[in-house]
């Protein structure tokens, strides 16, 4: 069994934002069903002062303690970022925030950041 | 907060009995059995009842019974000890079940030159003993075939399949790690050329195990050293160790074993009734304390790292919670895919076990089950 720290535990058993929002501006999918991990990532656009921030973000993830709680901090850390600062959110900024992930974890289930550039992606293409 | 360990195919606590049989051999009775005077002779006398006891256990009037670390190491010398001994046979056939400790010895083995077949189980873990029989040849060494499957439960047929390798002109290996004082086992009844077992499974320390073999076999030892175990396994003798396996051998009654089966069962009824669960491994041959479950739409360590927070010890066969991510290969050998094993859940019951620790489990499991479908996606 690998070892998580307290903060992705913290995240897993009590996920921040989980859900669905249902007239998102922008919907981000990654995962499979063969790999074991399905992330999905929404979220809400404000325009201010012709900026466009993240207003609001949920996710819904199928997976293990590592997948939901990359998921869940996240939410955290994009909310209220514009998107171009959002879209430059790395794997190895959620592994931090996070106090680490085991390397094994690494690749395979740190798929949120991944997720959240789908998203802002989306919307982008459905804003042109 | 409640605790309840549901994990006693991956170790047993060590029982108060054999505890206290141990315990003098620590700091009293310390000597060492291959000493002369009184202090090892009174150690060896302790070793040789012992080893009396598990073969009187196992009706092993024909066979030499050699005491070893462990399973894993039982294993190992029963396979690699037997090739090293005949190297004119380079065929060993085994299971797509095995434990990792038969499986990487056989893939050790093959890039030494050995070829390996590895036979298919049905959905319920059974070994096709068609193809058993149809695979044995001239060159074939051995065949080794777990007794007992430690993830699903699945009880093989020994005698049938030791009947197949006779005929055929071969030799037996059974790792019953699992099985062994759960399932009756009789190896001159059986007719079992090897047999490996170990004490931590049955209410007895880690660290020690043992193999039968069958009296006219020899294997090649993988230790060299002051001769101990007649030459087969050198090393001074874990004396408490063994001790205490001696006792563990009677912790398990025909009572636990009753009382076992119908917790399994009640426990496996309840399952049923959660939407989207297959268990796993037969339902008629199966550990009278294994229950192996697949829950759709919730991943397996997720499903264990909140039981864990609840007070309830399970294990997984999911990818994600291995240090390979690779599923259990037993249950793609009896047919999932890998996008349906990630739910998988091994529970395993103790003696102590109780109805009320069934309840409070299927409540908790219920719960768990539905908070991690809400959080599915798809």
């Amino acid at each position: 069994m690998v070892e998580y720290s307290k903060k992705v535990m913290d995240n897993f058993f009590r996920p921040k934002n989980m859900g669905e929002i249902k007239e998102a501006d922008g919907v981000g999918k990654v995962g499979n069903k063969v790999c074991g991990d399905i992330m999905y990532i929404y979220i809400k656009v404000e325009k201010k002062e012709n900026k466009e921030y993240i207003k609001e973000i949920k996710f819904k993830t199928l997976g293990c303690a590592a997948a939901i709680a990359t998921s869940s901090i996240i939410t955290e850390i994009a909310k209220g970022k514009t998107i171009e600062d959002a879209k430059k959110i790395t794997k190895e900024d959620v592994a931090e925030q996070l106090g680490g992930l085991p390397p094994i974890k690494m690749h395979c289930s740190n798929l949120s950041s991944e997720a959240l550039k789908r998203a802002i992606d989306d919307y982008l293409s459905k804003n042109k | 907060m409640k605790k309840i360990y549901l994990d006693y195919a991956a170790t047993t606590p060590v029982s108060e009995k054999v505890y206290e049989k141990m315990n003098p051999f620590f700091s009293d009775c310390y000597g060492n059995p291959s000493s002369l005077h009184s202090q090892g002779r009174k150690a060896k006398e302790a070793v040789e009842k012992t080893r009396k006891n598990i073969k009187n256990k196992l009706n092993a009037k024909k066979h030499k019974l050699v005491f070893t670390s462990g399973g894993t190491e039982s294993n190992n010398l029963a396979i690699k000890g037997l090739a090293y001994k005949n190297p004119s046979k380079k065929h060993i056939i085994t299971t797509k079940i095995e434990h990792d400790c038969v499986l990487n010895t056989c893939k050790w083995l093959e890039k030494q030159g050995y070829e390996i077949t590895y036979l298919s189980v049905d959905e319920e873990g059974f070994v096709n003993l068609e193809e058993l029989e149809k695979k044995i040849k001239k060159e074939t060494l051995l065949v080794s075939i777990i007794h007992a499957n430690n993830e699903i439960g699945t009880i093989q047929d020994l005698k049938k399949i030791s009947q197949i390798c006779h005929q055929k002109g071969t030799i037996l290996h059974s790792d019953a790690c699992q099985s062994f004082t759960k399932v009756p086992i009789d190896v001159i009844e059986e007719d079992i050329d090897l047999l490996t077992i170990n004490a931590h499974k049955i209410y007895g320390p880690k660290g020690v195990g043992a193999l039968l073999i069958k009296d006219y076999l020899n294997v090649e030892p993988l230790f060299h050293g002051g001769h101990h175990e007649e030459g087969i396994r050198s090393g001074t003798l874990n004396v408490s160790g063994i001790v205490g396996f001696g006792e563990a051998i009677n912790e398990i009654s025909l009572k636990d074993i009753e009382h076992m089966t119908k917790l399994r069962n009640k426990m496996i009824k309840e399952l049923k009734n959660i939407k989207d669960v297959r268990i796993n491994g037969s339902l008629e041959k199966r550990l009278c304390n294994n229950i192996n479950v697949t829950f759709k739409d919730a991943e397996g360590e997720s499903i264990v790292l909140h039981l864990d927070n609840r007070g309830i010890f399970a294990s997984t066969g999911s990818a994600c919670s291995s240090n390979t991510l690779k599923s259990s290969h037993v249950l793609s050998a009896i047919g999932l895919k890998q996008e349906d094993s990630h739910g998988s859940v091994r529970f395993s019951l103790g003696k102590e076990t109780t109805e009320e620790d069934i309840d409070y489990v299927i409540t908790n499991i219920k719960e768990i089950i539905s908070l991690l479908r809400e959080m599915n996606p798809l």
